[in-house]
């Protein structure tokens, strides 16, 4: 508690603002997949920072609670440096870069590769709440929409990404319906992720800070991703694995490393990427050698194999 | 279109009728009033499977405003409309949940808009626009959902190459019949139109009409067609309701009022068209 900064509540915003955040989410969680509105407060930062997640974080966080934040996977990116110190400052909890160690993880644009366990709360930022907001811009429609499950307009989408480039080409936001009732966009983390998202032991809340939206999906709820028998739902591949761990099956970043054209793919999520990497070192030390680890690394949170 | 899905549809069409002589529609002091005069006023008909009803009268006269009263799409103020529904039972529309409304308008009906860019998505191509309708019933097969778009485009007379171009690069004939289209694909009893050939040139009309009147034929198709034409009215409609300020003046057989009149404002109507 030393580094928290005085004049500000704990986590920033007031008690009652929090209550009215927390007993939105509620209702959330209660309905899978529901858009909830709530009556937003300014942050002090800009909207594209994630203050919809911000707000949400600031409802749910408590002084035993240990913080991670990522920002495309990564720990050390400005958005998520800034928001972590944020949060450090207003609240003095405890952060980690460990995926295993943090009961809470705000999050934008990937879902960590290791697995997340019960207990565990993530926050997810999001842009644009409603998937049906691309076709219908009438509010009052979307929600009458959703209400009486009419999203034969989602697989519109689909149908032309297929008509157009012969495969469905939608790779991020890619749409999912939650607990057999509500169509919800995912934020844009990579389609990759959203098997993720289904059955999780964790409780996932997404947070809309310039729509004023949030949702939730509580732990152990079925999500599946819209697409069409013939066509069915993919995730990314590579046929390269990472340069730094060597895992040939986590989501991989191009990274460009010279003006000649050469590049190297490495893991988006550092810390999982970096835990593998210690563990070969170890591995190593041991004298198993480094190929052989390469190939092998297991570990037991770990789905890399 | 077909002939598989040609048969299917008139067999389920016929069966429907067959067993029942019950009109489709039956509508009953019908009253959505802006104003006085203004809107339509205790308005009174049946529809049977298989009838083209035309509903005619100047501008003003109250005709979208019935239309889309009937249509599920217009609350009115007073009134009935019971609806014969494909499963037996008969319903008010207006009494059934908005859900059930809507799904009907989705499937067991169809609407086609004098603008194209009322009833089309403009910026979806023709395949998606046609199979919209597939997909929301459930339809989750992308190669059966094309052909589907492909038979359709050839019904309505549509060049298949064009099933990946957006409407908009359509001329305003060809968006008239890919709406016609994009009703038609499932398998609708009763369709509602609103001055479909207005805005065309009077060639491109006339084929529209030919299509409209083969269609309508084949698909034994229940339709409420609103018209300020009364040639459109004559090649089309089985029977014809005049309307004037927002009150029927005249309905019957449509050679009958046509070649007949007897109100003084159909007279004059039938005169004005006669007398170029
Ligand atoms: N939403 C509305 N609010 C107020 N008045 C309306 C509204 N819609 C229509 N009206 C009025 O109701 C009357 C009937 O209009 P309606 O559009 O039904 O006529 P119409 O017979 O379809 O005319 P047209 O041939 O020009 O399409 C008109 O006087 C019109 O101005
Ligand atoms: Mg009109
Ligand atoms: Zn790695």
């Amino acid at each position: 508690m030393s580094e928290r900064v005085q004049g500000y509540n704990f986590a920033y915003l007031d008690e009652q603002t929090k209550r009215m955040i927390r007993r939105g989410l509620l209702k959330a969680i209660a309905i899978p997949g529901y858009q909830v509105p709530f009556g937003g407060r300014e942050m002090p930062l800009p909207y594209g920072w994630g203050t919809g997640g911000i707000q949400l974080t600031a409802a749910v966080i408590g002084d035993d609670d240990t913080l991670k934040v990522i920002d495309q996977g990564a720990d050390d990116t400005t958005n998520a440096v800034s928001i972590r110190r944020f949060f450090v400052k207003t609240t003095g909890v405890g952060t980690t870069e460990k995926t295993t160690e943090a009961t809470l993880i705000q999050t934008r644009h990937r879902v960590p590769e290791v697995a997340l366990k019960e207990g565990q709360t993530i926050v997810y930022q999001v842009p644009i709440p409603d998937p049906l907001r691309f076709i219908e811009p009438s509010e009052t429609e979307t929600r009458k929409m959703h209400a009486l499950q009419e999203y034969g307009v989602m697989h519109v989408k689909l149908y032309e990404d297929i008509a157009r480039y012969g495969h469905i080409a939608t790779t991020y936001a890619y749409p999912v319906k939650v607990n057999g009732h509500y169509v919800m966009d995912p934020s844009p983390i990579p389609k990759f992720d959203n098997p993720k998202l289904s059955e999780s032991p964790a409780l996932q809340i997404f947070g809309a800070g310039r729509e004023k939206r949030l949702y939730a999906v509580p732990p152990y709820t079925r999500v599946e991703s819209l697409d069409f028998e013939d066509y069915p739902f993919e995730i990314q591949q590579w046929d390269e694995q990472c340069d730094i761990c060597g895992c040939d099956n986590s989501f991989l970043d191009e990274v460009i490393t010279d003006d000649q054209g050469g590049r190297v793919y490495v893991c988006s999520d550092t810390d999982y990427c970096h835990s593998r990497s210690e563990d070969m070192v170890s591995n190593e030390s041991a004298g198993i050698k480094k190929t052989v680890a390469l190939e092998q690394t297991k570990t037991p949170e770990m789905t890399c194999e | 279109m077909n002939n598989a899905m040609m048969d299917a549809v008139q067999a389920a069409n016929r069966d429907s009728s067959m067993q029942a002589e019950q009109p489709l529609l039956t509508v009953d002091g019908l009253t959505k009033l802006y104003a006085p005069g203004k809107g339509c006023m205790d308005v009174n008909f049946n529809l049977y499977p298989g009838e083209v009803l035309g509903i005619v009268g100047e501008s003003g006269s109250g005709k979208t405003t019935l239309l889309e009263t009937l249509s599920a799409r217009l609350q009115p103020d007073r009134g009935s409309i019971l609806y014969h529904q494909k499963e037996g039972a008969v319903a008010d529309i207006y009494e059934m949940t908005e859900s059930r409304r809507r799904q009907l308008l989705r499937s067991d009906w169809g609407v086609v808009h004098q603008h194209p860019r009322d009833g089309l998505r403009m910026n979806v191509s023709a395949g998606a626009n046609i199979g919209e309708r597939l997909m929301a019933v459930g339809n989750r097969h992308y190669g059966d959902i094309r052909k589907v778009g492909l038979e359709w485009l050839k019904a309505v007379e549509i060049d298949e190459n064009r099933i990946d171009d957006q409407p908009r690069t359509f001329s305003g004939g060809m968006q008239q019949r890919l709406q016609i289209a994009r009703n038609l694909v499932t398998n609708p009893r009763l369709i509602f139109m609103d001055e479909p050939t207005g805005g065309l040139d009077v060639s491109v009309q006339a084929r529209l009409l030919d299509l409209l009147r083969n269609l309508v034929m084949e698909l034994q198709l229940s339709v409420i067609i609103v018209t300020h034409d009364l040639a459109v009215a004559r090649l089309l409609a089985d029977r014809l309701m005049v309307m004037r300020r927002g009150k029927v003046v005249e309905q019957g057989l449509t050679d009958q009022i046509l070649d007949d009149p007897q109100h003084p404002y159909t007279q004059l109507l039938v005169s004005s068209v006669l007398t170029p």
